[in-house]
């Protein structure tokens, strides 16, 4: 809501307050204003000339030599506008004059011509061009013929004014008209509020003689006023009208469409004309729309319209979507001599379904949509009458035309005053609070110890106890609140088993050297199930913004890929990242099963310590150990198992379980899928954290430190490629007996010394005793059961 | 001989003394007091003197011996800090050589800040409440006051699943969760997570963030508690000179309904480009939860009152370091990303 300043001295005393004052006591007291917009800021020396001659410029087609009088003197200014000629009142800026953005006007040749100044277009003087008349859009502007040559502009024509664009709130759409900020502002300086004195002569002949009207469905419009005006003559609206419509945000247009706008943002209340004739019929029928009847709204648009649409209509066939949008068949033109006026109340809820169904939005159907002010419908039909009457020469035929079951009581609501102050925490006087209900123009009465309070039709917003404590403390202020901690038994607070432990996974994984990413939980339907563990169906949205966006991710390695590719892509060729975050699944009901997972991708140098030669790229081993290094912290026992995935390398897969349970997957990306990302050798993994956290490790079990040494035994063995080492240490531990404490790979070869398709792996083995030192000839017979056992199953002792 | 040992002493001090490193005092050693050695010739020869010369000359042989192996000793002190020190020299390294890196990584952000948030409440005895993020649509709009047709509605539109079915548009529905669960007990609670507008993503738009909120609920709940929590966490999060100041606002769950500026924390509110000039920097909004949200939950309106804020750690970590661009937090810039590693304690 744009509010001129100027306008709204109007109707309340605004004491002189500078604008950001104003505009300050505004915003601290419930309604936040956005902006304090100065229409003259950067304006100087502007002034009305009078063309008095306008010749083509001889070495220029597209300008024009203008002699203008400035008053007092004639000077010769070039202007290139297509609209200006001889006789017209212009703009003129001076030489010396300053226009917005700083230009500075200065006298100037023109292809051998001087010119003293320019003739200005409205945009020109800082005003946003879809606001400027169409007539006037694309070149100057032309002033009224009784505009005094050589006045000042700024003054004369209201630019010397201050905008305060304030940001609404839903609950706040008494503040969409100039009176209601007008009582906001009347509260806050208590200051009476001035409303408009109505008076206009009527004709004899009555409205109803012309008009007859037809309510089909009073739920949805339980008051219908129609005004009949004749004798209009459809033209330009005067300066000051044109000026409070631009500072509104309203483009003019003519003098009807104008005086409708002019309500609307005087009053809040929606008004509609319809050129009587065009109407045809004399009769005004509101009823719902038939299926697939059509109607053509101003904006040129044919729509289609549904049963739940509510429409005016002469009886035949529909003229207005009501509450939203005229139709173009009953449209004020210049040739329009009768309208129709109409005010009407119609329910919010069938005005935003219309409004959201056609998607159309207007000033009218935003106001409806939150509710206008019952009391105000029949007003804003007079006021319209009136100016009408006054500006387009207008005959206002005698009465209205009108439907009327409306219900406008005021409610009333019944408060403590020790009931607010104790919500607030405060101390605040009966008589205070009484007098803020006053400067808000609530009526009170006190009853009982009890404030009884009808609350004007004007705020809606109103409706129980709880909304009069925020009008007081408000108005009162809320720097007054104290501040205070709640007296509530004290609570220990802290974080659950599982938020604690995705605490720790994320602190390891960057220990661990990961940066933690955050991608978006919306991808395409091409990528939310790549990499998925579990397949299930996709769950798309209703309507997406874009097919990119459209579909909840399976899996977090598609976008977190996509972040690799973009840090290469900008030449960060070692990238390792991790993310948490919750995977989208089909669920037993209509919520999803939102699975919490981790994932990593990695690629390029692992360590990178040049200088002394040493060199890791990532492979699938430095992943696997930070995986195996997870499960050491969690106290939970991993196992890789050969894998298979879409998108991964065949041979370098492996699925993580625990105790049997497939709960993530590691790998390498497969070639093909490292090109189609652009990505040179990259490791991923993805892993559950909801079933991770499944297991509760319980408390930590110390053993005593050893008080005897352990020995250490090593085994080569020369293996087939195909043989896994995960297999072998399984084979040794199950055999080595209760003295076994260990087994570790220390070695691999698989080169030109053996056979082919072979490999050789050697182990440590670790014996220990908890109770005594170990003998040699005990750990020998140990030793000596792995070796039967692993020569039984075929494996080749390498001496 | 006696003269003769004299020679000798006088020779082999002469030698070590011209020693001038282990090695060739090592040489002297073996060469004077070896078994090979002129002493221990002379100790061998007194078998040919006389009886009653024997001990006096084995006594001056072995004051002989004394006095070159003290000497020697000494020296050989010397020379063999000589040659460790020769040795160390010659290990010098260049110390300004970079040492071998750490890999270390860091948290997000966005991480960074709600942990502190978190954090900093928990301190405070509240517990973290987590929610789903697609969400019915009574937990994320009818609970909370929001009826379908609802004008406010329109301050957040959503993405639907279906009908009833939709991404959370805030972090609200957990509270209605946890108030409908603890069936009308007091409650203290933070619940951070993400959540998702139609908006089209740019510099200050994001169709997915985060939220954090918080919610009170307890005997005799007074905006004046309110006020004085925001404080606190103001304080906390911000600096301790911080002030703030709260202004009417609207929400549908809270009545009366605030936001909160706190003083610039950049220019302490003389005015500055991060405040706009206006010495007050928006950080969050809240209210007084709504008595028909307590009742949908069951809780008894008129016994138990209660608080709820609600914040955007985007754009706290936004104003805090002056971050110009909220898509920086999705794109994962290895660059930005890890700009965020260091405390700042
Ligand atoms: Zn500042």
């Amino acid at each position: 809501m744009l509010v001129s300043i100027k306008w709204l001295k109007e109707y309340v005393n605004t004491q002189d307050l500078p604008p950001a004052e104003l505009g300050e006591k505004i915003t601290r007291s419930g309604i936040e204003v956005d902006a304090v917009i100065d229409r003259s800021e950067g304006l100087s020396n502007i002034v009305v000339g009078y063309v008095e001659s306008c010749e083509k410029h001889p070495e220029a087609d597209k300008l024009a030599i203008c002699q203008v009088n400035v008053g007092g003197t004639v000077d010769q200014i070039i202007c290139g506008a297509p609209n200006i000629a001889a006789g017209q009142h212009v703009i003129v800026a001076r030489p010396g004059a300053t226009l917005p953005g700083g230009m500075k006007i200065k006298k100037a040749k023109l292809r051998g011509e001087e010119s003293n100044g320019m003739i200005c277009s409205l945009q020109e003087l800082g005003i946003e061009g879809k606001l400027v008349p169409k007539a006037y859009a694309e070149g100057i502007y032309v002033l009224p013929e009784n505009a005094e040559v050589g006045s000042d502009v700024l003054t004369n024509f209201d630019l010397d004014d201050t905008v305060l664009e304030l940001g609404l709130t839903p609950n706040r759409a008494d503040a969409m008209s100039m009176l209601g900020v007008a009582y906001e502002v009347g509260a806050i300086l208590e200051e009476e509020v001035k409303l408009p004195e109505i008076t206009y002569k009527e004709a004899e002949d009555k409205a109803s003689s012309m008009l007859t009207l037809h309510i089909d469905s009073p739920e949805d419009n339980p008051l219908y006023v129609a005004k009949v005006v004749r004798g209009i003559e459809v033209k330009e609206s005067p300066m000051w009208l044109q000026q409070r419509l631009m500072a509104s945000g309203v483009r003019p247009h003519n003098n009807v469409v104008d005086i409708t706008n002019y309500v609307l943002m005087e009053y809040g209340q929606p008004l509609h004309a319809f050129d009587y004739d065009l109407l045809e019929t004399g009769n005004i029928t509101v009823r719902h729309a038939k299926t697939d009847e059509l109607i053509t709204t101003l904006d040129g648009n044919e729509r289609k319209l549904s049963l739940n649409n509510l429409v005016i209509t002469n009886g035949k066939k529909p003229v207005a979507l009501a509450g939203v949008m005229g139709g173009a068949n009953a449209e004020v033109s210049k040739d329009t001599t009768t309208i129709v006026i109409e005010s009407a109340y119609f329910a919010s809820g069938s005005i935003r379904q219309t409004s959201k169904e056609h998607n159309l939005r207007s000033d009218a159907s935003s106001r409806y949509e939150k509710g206008v002010d019952p009391n105000r419908v029949i007003p804003a039909a007079e006021r319209a009458a009136q100016l009408l009457s006054e500006i387009a020469g207008g005959e206002v035929l005698a009465g209205s035309v009108i439907f009327d079951q409306l219900k406008r009581e005021e409610r009333i609501v019944k408060v403590s005053p020790d009931f607010i102050n104790s919500r607030l925490g405060m101390k605040i006087r009966f008589d205070d609070m009484l007098g803020i209900l006053n400067r808000l123009q609530f009526k009170t009465e006190a009853m009982n110890n009890q404030l009884v309070i009808s609350v004007p039709t004007r705020r809606q917003d109103i409706q129980i106890e709880e909304d009069i404590i925020e009008e007081i403390a408000r108005l009162y202020g809320y720097d007054e609140i104290p501040s205070t901690l709640p007296e509530t038994a004290t609570t220990p607070g802290g974080l659950s088993p599982y938020q604690l432990k995705r605490r720790i996974v994320r602190s390891y994984l960057e220990g661990a050297g990961l940066l933690q990413a955050t991608t978006y939980s919306l991808t395409s339907e091409k990528s939310a199930t790549q990499f998925a563990m579990k397949h299930t169906e996709l769950t798309r949205l209703l309507m997406p913004m874009s097919e990119e966006r459209s579909t909840l991710r399976q899996s977090l390695l598609p976008h977190l890929l996509e972040s690799v590719t973009y840090n290469t892509a900008r030449r960060t060729d070692s990238v390792a990242l991790y993310e948490t975050g919750s995977v989208f699944l089909k669920g037993h009901d209509e919520l999803l099963n939102e699975e919490e997972h981790v994932a990593v991708a990695m690629t390029g140098l692992w360590l990178d310590n040049s200088w002394q030669g040493e060199k890791k790229a990532v492979d699938f081993f430095v992943l696997k150990g930070i995986v195996e290094g997870l499960g050491d912290k969690l106290g939970i026992a991993l196992d890789f198992e050969r894998g298979e995935m879409d998108g991964l390398h065949p041979g370098r897969t492996a699925y993580i379980t625990l105790d049997g349970h497939r709960i993530g997957i590691i790998g390498q990306l497969h070639p093909s899928e490292q090109k189609v990302r652009d990505l040179k050798t990259t490791i991923v993994m993805e892993l559950s954290l909801a079933e991770l956290f499944k297991e509760h490790t319980g408390p930590l079990k110390y053993t005593q430190v050893p008080r005897y040494p352990s020995i250490t035994r090593d085994i080569a063995l020369v293996l087939s490629k195909i043989v896994e080492a995960g297999t072998i240490e399984k084979l040794i531990r199950s055999a080595g007996g209760k003295l076994l404490k260990d087994v570790r790979v220390f070695d691999l070869y698989e080169g030109d010394n053996l056979e082919a398709g072979k490999k050789s792996v050697a182990f440590s083995l670790t014996y220990f005793d908890p109770e005594k030192t170990l003998t040699d000839e005990e750990v020998t017979a140990a030793h000596e059961k792995v070796v039967a056992r692993l020569k039984d199953s075929g494996a080749e002792l390498r001496s | 001989m006696e003269a003769q040992l004299n020679e000798l002493k006088t020779e082999a001090l002469e030698k070590i003394k011209a020693a001038t490193n282990v090695k060739e005092l090592t040489a002297v050693r073996v060469a004077y007091l070896g078994k090979k050695g002129p002493i221990t010739d002379l100790l061998k020869g007194m078998g040919k003197l006389p009886a009653e010369e024997r001990p006096k000359m084995g006594a001056l042989v072995n004051v002989v011996r004394e006095e070159v192996t003290a000497q020697l000793e000494e020296r050989m002190v010397i020379l063999e800090e000589q040659a460790i020190n020769e040795k160390l020299q010659s290990e010098t390294i260049d110390i300004t050589l970079p040492g071998r890196p750490v890999k270390t990584g860091n948290a997000h952000p966005l991480t960074r800040v709600v942990e502190e948030i978190e954090d900093l409440f928990i301190s405070m005895g509240y517990e973290v409440e987590e929610g789903p993020e697609v969400e019915k649509d009574y937990y994320n709009f009818e609970a909370l006051n929001l009826p379908k047709g609802h004008p406010a509605r329109d301050m957040q539109d959503s993405f639907y699943i279906s009908e009833d079915i939709l991404l959370r548009t805030h972090t609200s529905p957990v509270q209605a969760r946890t108030m409908e669960a603890k069936g009308g007990e007091p409650i203290k609670i933070i619940c951070p997570g993400k959540v998702y507008r139609r908006d089209n993503d740019d510099a200050t738009h994001s169709h997915q963030f985060t939220q954090i909120e918080g919610l009170v609920i307890g005997e005799d709940i007074r905006m004046s508690d309110l006020k004085g929590t925001l404080s606190v966490f103001a304080k906390k999060m911000f600096g301790d000179d911080r002030e703030i100041r709260l202004r009417p606002s609207f929400f549908p769950f809270t009545e009366p309904s605030v936001e909160m500026d706190i003083s610039c924390f950049k220019c302490g509110g003389e005015g500055c480009n991060v405040c706009k000039k206006t010495g007050w920097i928006e950080i969050l909004g809240a209210g007084m939860v709504h008595p028909n949200v307590l009742e949908m939950a069951g809780y008894d309106s008129k016994r138990l009152t209660g608080f709820a804020f609600g914040m955007g750690p985007e754009r706290i970590a936004m104003l805090k370091y002056g971050i110009e661009d909220i898509r920086h937090f999705y794109t994962n810039d290895v660059r930005f990303l890890s700009q965020f590693e260091r405390t700042e304690v």
